[in-house]
């Protein structure tokens, strides 16, 4: 009887438990967000779109059973490894911990009991982030998408299907081998052939003829015996194309984020701009081979920054925006010519500037920004309460109004005021629908 | 010359493995396990399976199939984490005790430890799970596999039917009992599982046959008359205090819908399935690890496996039943691989060449011979308790260098109560096999009373042991699970069972 038998299941379809896994997540969803909102605000920019490890408070998924009190009552336990004890010897118990004697153990359970920890992958991750930026799903799968690639002539390789042989490089080796290895032409063999018919022609052969016969005919069959040795084509010469996957497009694009930064902009208002900053990243990362970011924060003056400054150091002062235009222009002519980047900027501010300033923005956006931009994008960051007071797009502050007036000369010119994450996408609207219309 | 000779008889000598390579193998195992040491198994499924779906298998038990519910989700993205980051390696196999025996290898493994695993789950823990008294008396391992089907496919049903939420509530709390949801000493009268299987089946065609979209709007879909009237008769049956909490609740709970009451019934079943294998981990891992020791080295005698795989194989062996001491900092509790291992290697010793202290200890097997016997008998007639209890011998004590610890959480030292010693032996025995006993642990929780026809109160008593009282830490979150199954008041009174 055969008792016993094998199974092979490696091939089976992966990913059994993805059901329990989106249970799971659907479950502690309140706590993930919460880490994922945690991570997004420490995480940097160009980070944005990878898989996350977080940790969520155990409690929201705990699975409570009874337990016993482990500083409560009587207990007797037996360890191994007596070195020096006998009966009725007291040992002190550690000052803090379980009853066990075994403080260290205690604390590192205790640890671990707070926090679970596991990790998310990139799709999640970015499925939380969007969720709260209310993007249409269209959207949300076109930034997930991974860039396309196109098959680009990558030299010679030995291997590969029929279809992209190359001819030219195989009968090129074939001849070189086939010369090395002395492979008698079709062409000599015919001249053989036809000389032997021309001697087997001749009704009586003297004696030099049979020889040459036979000679001929000897000839033949050891240059046929060496022609299937040494065969026209062998696999050894056969070449093919080989082809790598190369990204369609190979530019470049920076993006300028430029934010204000005096006293007026408190966390929230930052942590607006920086879901902003991301997006935009997230956009243009898809868009672009290579993304460079360029930080520069101002008050009455601008200086360009790394991000950690940017987002996290304050600083005190006025409030001049016609600075941070001034020194993104510098930055740009020193290191980012117009010609070989795509320019966008993003600009984050509290809509508050110095009296007259303004129009000094305009201008520069007017003369100097726009024509080199491919895309300019202003967000004004407002209160909930201060969102409905200006209801209307015509009131608001000194440089909401300014850009009101330039705005509808420049279709790649967007503003909008946000107060909550999920104002953030319409600013992007615009830049979407030309991107689809290009896709067309 | 006589090492080309060898090497032809080899079962193996590469670390990589096929399917013949692993079939001519198991048959060497198969004729050992069957013919020498003369164990009586199941049929062995051996399935080869990727580290990915070890990481599945993880997450739900280990089952081959089973329900859906959140918490096998964070399970698994626990594990995967581990694994992952390199935290924590992944166990060589997983076995099943079904019918037929399931065990999957990871496709990993070298071919010595495919050897050595298949020894180690498809003989040891099959013959374990095939005769052991527990296993036979509590589990089905002809109807696991239907039933998890079952399972499965009747909650998928219950939460397109019901919505996610509905089911998921009913589970939690299902779950939240699951270590008071099963029967410790006797079993109420019950259907044989076929008949069970068969009635289950009828009940959900009938409730399909029955099925009328209008009920839907009802506020609850009531049991027919006859059912509710047989389940009437089985709780008056029910006689207090009952110890088995899921299975009072299922009966009882006066707010229960039906289908509700069949996914309590569900977990209370996985429970159970589960219970034995909680109490004989020292045995079943003790008669795992004996049985592939044995065979390996039978393999190595006959000359069927090298020096190599050898080698292999005792380095993997001895970090399996690797005890470390009480004061190391690898150490976490007793290892049950190097308790098992070792006392199954004693009482083979004792058999074949008892000493005094043997013979005094153990008179009825000291010098029995028969090794194969005492150690089947043992294997198919204990649990962990009671084997430690009967054949815990001084020579392992000392082995171990055991003491025994007393400790009062009220005072501010520990006592060492008993150590390896003539007079500690009988003591530390009884302490150790204190251990491994689930009512100790287990907080003893029973219904007392219900008031059924008043203001259905439950009541349930904590019986308390040594002064071991319920750690208020889940109490709580525990009742509201309770009280949720119930729909009215639960009250959980402590019970001093020594005063």
């Amino acid at each position: 009887m055969q008792l016993s038998h094998f199974i092979d299941r490696r091939k089976n379809p992966k990913g059994k438990s993805l059901g329990n896994r989106q249970r799971f997540l659907k479950r502690a969803k309140a706590q993930i967000k919460e880490a994922v909102n945690k991570s997004l605000r420490e995480r940097s920019l160009k980070e944005i779109d990878k898989g996350e490890k977080i940790s969520i408070p155990s409690k929201s998924t705990a699975e409570p059973r009874f337990r016993l009190d482990p500083e409560k009552g009587q207990r007797g336990v037996v360890h191994p490894g007596n070195k020096e004890f006998g009966a009725g010897d007291r040992i002190k118990k550690p000052p803090k911990g379980a009853g066990k004697g075994k403080g260290k153990k205690a604390s590192t359970d205790g640890d671990s009991e707070d926090s679970f920890q596991f990790t998310l992958t990139q799709d999640e991750f970015l499925d939380i982030f969007f969720e709260d930026l209310e993007l249409p799903n269209l959207v949300k799968r076109s930034l997930k998408e991974i860039k396309a690639y196109a098959y680009k002539r990558a030299g010679i390789t030995v291997a590969g299907s029929p279809t992209n042989m190359n001819l030219v490089r195989t009968m090129r080796n074939a001849h070189g081998r086939r010369l090395a290895l002395r492979r008698p032409s079709t062409k000599e063999m015919n001249a053989l052939k036809e000389r032997l018919f021309e001697l087997e022609r001749i009704a009586q052969p003297d004696e030099d003829q049979v020889a040459e016969i036979k000679d001929i005919i000897e000839k033949l069959e050891s240059m046929e015996k060496r022609r299937r040795w040494a065969p026209f084509i062998d696999p050894l010469d056969v070449r093919y194309n080989a082809y790598e996957p190369t990204p369609v497009e190979t530019t470049a694009a920076v993006m300028f984020c430029l934010m204000d930064v005096s006293g007026s902009m408190g966390e929230r208002e930052k942590d607006l701009a920086k879901r902003f900053y991301m997006l935009l990243y997230l956009f243009l990362k898809r868009r672009y081979e290579r993304v460079e970011v360029v930080f520069i924060r101002h008050t009455h003056h601008a200086e360009e920054v790394d991000e950690e400054t940017f987002f996290y150091s304050r600083q005190s002062g006025g409030t001049v925006v016609s600075t941070a235009l001034d020194k993104m222009l510098e930055v740009q002519k020193d290191r980012f010519p117009a010609h070989e980047w795509n320019i966008y900027v993003a600009q984050a501010s509290d809509g508050f500037t110095q009296s007259g300033d303004a129009k000094a923005c305009v201008e520069l956006l007017r003369n100097a920004v726009m024509p080199i931009s491919q895309y300019y994008a202003y967000i004004e960051i407002l209160d909930e309460r201060e969102l409905e007071v200006f209801s209307s797009d015509d009131s608001g502050a000194e440089l909401w109004r300014a850009y009101r007036g330039f705005a509808p000369a420049w279709p790649n010119f967007a503003q909008t005021r946000i107060a909550r994450p999920q104002d953030i996408f319409p600013v992007f609207r615009e830049l979407f629908a030309k991107n689809k219309r290009e896709a067309a | 010359m006589s090492e080309t000779l060898d090497k032809s008889s080899l079962l193996f000598d590469t670390a990589d493995w096929d399917f013949e390579t692993l079939q001519h193998a198991l048959d060497a195992i198969e004729d050992i396990a069957l013919n020498d040491l003369g164990l009586n198994i199941y049929p062995n499924q051996i399935e080869i399976i990727s580290s990915e779906q070890m990481l599945d298998a993880y997450s739900s038990h280990g089952m081959p199939l089973m329900y859906r519910h959140w918490s096998f989700g964070k399970h698994f993205a626990r594990d995967q984490m581990m694994y992952q980051k390199g935290y924590s390696g992944l166990a060589y196999e997983i076995v099943i005790n079904s019918n037929p025996c399931i065990a999957y290898l990871m496709e990993e493994n070298t071919m010595t430890m495919q050897a050595l695993v298949m020894a180690h789950a498809s003989f040891g823990h099959n013959h374990f799970f095939k005769n052991n008294y527990l296993f036979r008396q509590w589990t089905d391992a002809d109807g696991i596999l239907s039933y998890l089907d079952f399972a499965k496919k009747y909650i998928a049903k219950c939460e397109d039917e019901y919505g996610l939420e509905e089911v998921e509530s009913i589970l939690d709390a299902a779950h939240a009992l699951m270590d008071q949801g099963v029967f410790r000493y006797n079993r109420p009268p019950r259907l044989s599982e076929a008949d069970k299987m068969a009635k289950l089946a009828a009940r959900a065609a009938h409730e399909e046959l029955t099925f009328n979209d209008i009920w839907r709007t009802l506020p609850n879909q009531e049991e027919d008359d006859e059912t509710a009237e047989e389940r009437q008769l089985e709780v008056r049956n029910i006689k207090l205090p009952e110890e088995n909490l899921l299975y009072f609740i299922e009966k009882a709970s006066p707010i229960l819908r039906p289908w509700q009451r069949e996914l309590v019934r569900i977990v209370r079943n996985m429970a159970q399935y589960f219970y034995p294998q909680k109490q004989t981990k020292v045995m079943n891992e003790g008669c795992a690890t004996f049985v592939h020791h044995y065979i390996m080295n039978e393999l190595y005698d006959q000359g069927l496996i090298g020096e190599g795989a050898m080698m292999e194989f005792m380095h993997s062996h001895s970090s399996v039943v690797f005890q470390p001491e009480f004061d190391d900092p690898r150490y976490s509790g007793i290892n049950p691989y190097a308790l098992g291992f070792a006392m199954m290697e004693d009482l083979k010793r004792i058999c074949e060449e008892p000493t005094e202290e043997d013979a005094e200890w153990f008179p009825e097997i000291a010098g029995h011979g028969d090794w194969r016997a005492v150690l089947k008998d043992a294997w198919a007639n204990y649990r962990d308790e009671s084997f430690i209890l009967q054949y815990l011998s001084p020579k392992v004590m000392r082995d171990f260098r055991m003491f025994a610890i007393a400790d009062d959480a009220a005072e501010s030292h520990v006592e060492v109560a008993a150590i390896h010693d003539e007079r500690g032996f009988r003591r530390v025995r009884e302490r150790l096999s204190g251990m491994y006993d689930l009512g100790m642990h287990d907080p003893n929780i029973q219904v007392v009373a219900a008031d059924l026809e008043g203001d259905r109160t439950l009541r349930l008593r904590h019986d308390v042991h040594n002064g071991r009282t319920l750690s208020d830490q889940t109490k709580e979150a525990v009742m509201t699970h309770i009280e949720a199954l119930w729909g009215h008041e639960v009250v959980l009174m402590d019970g001093d069972k020594e005063a």
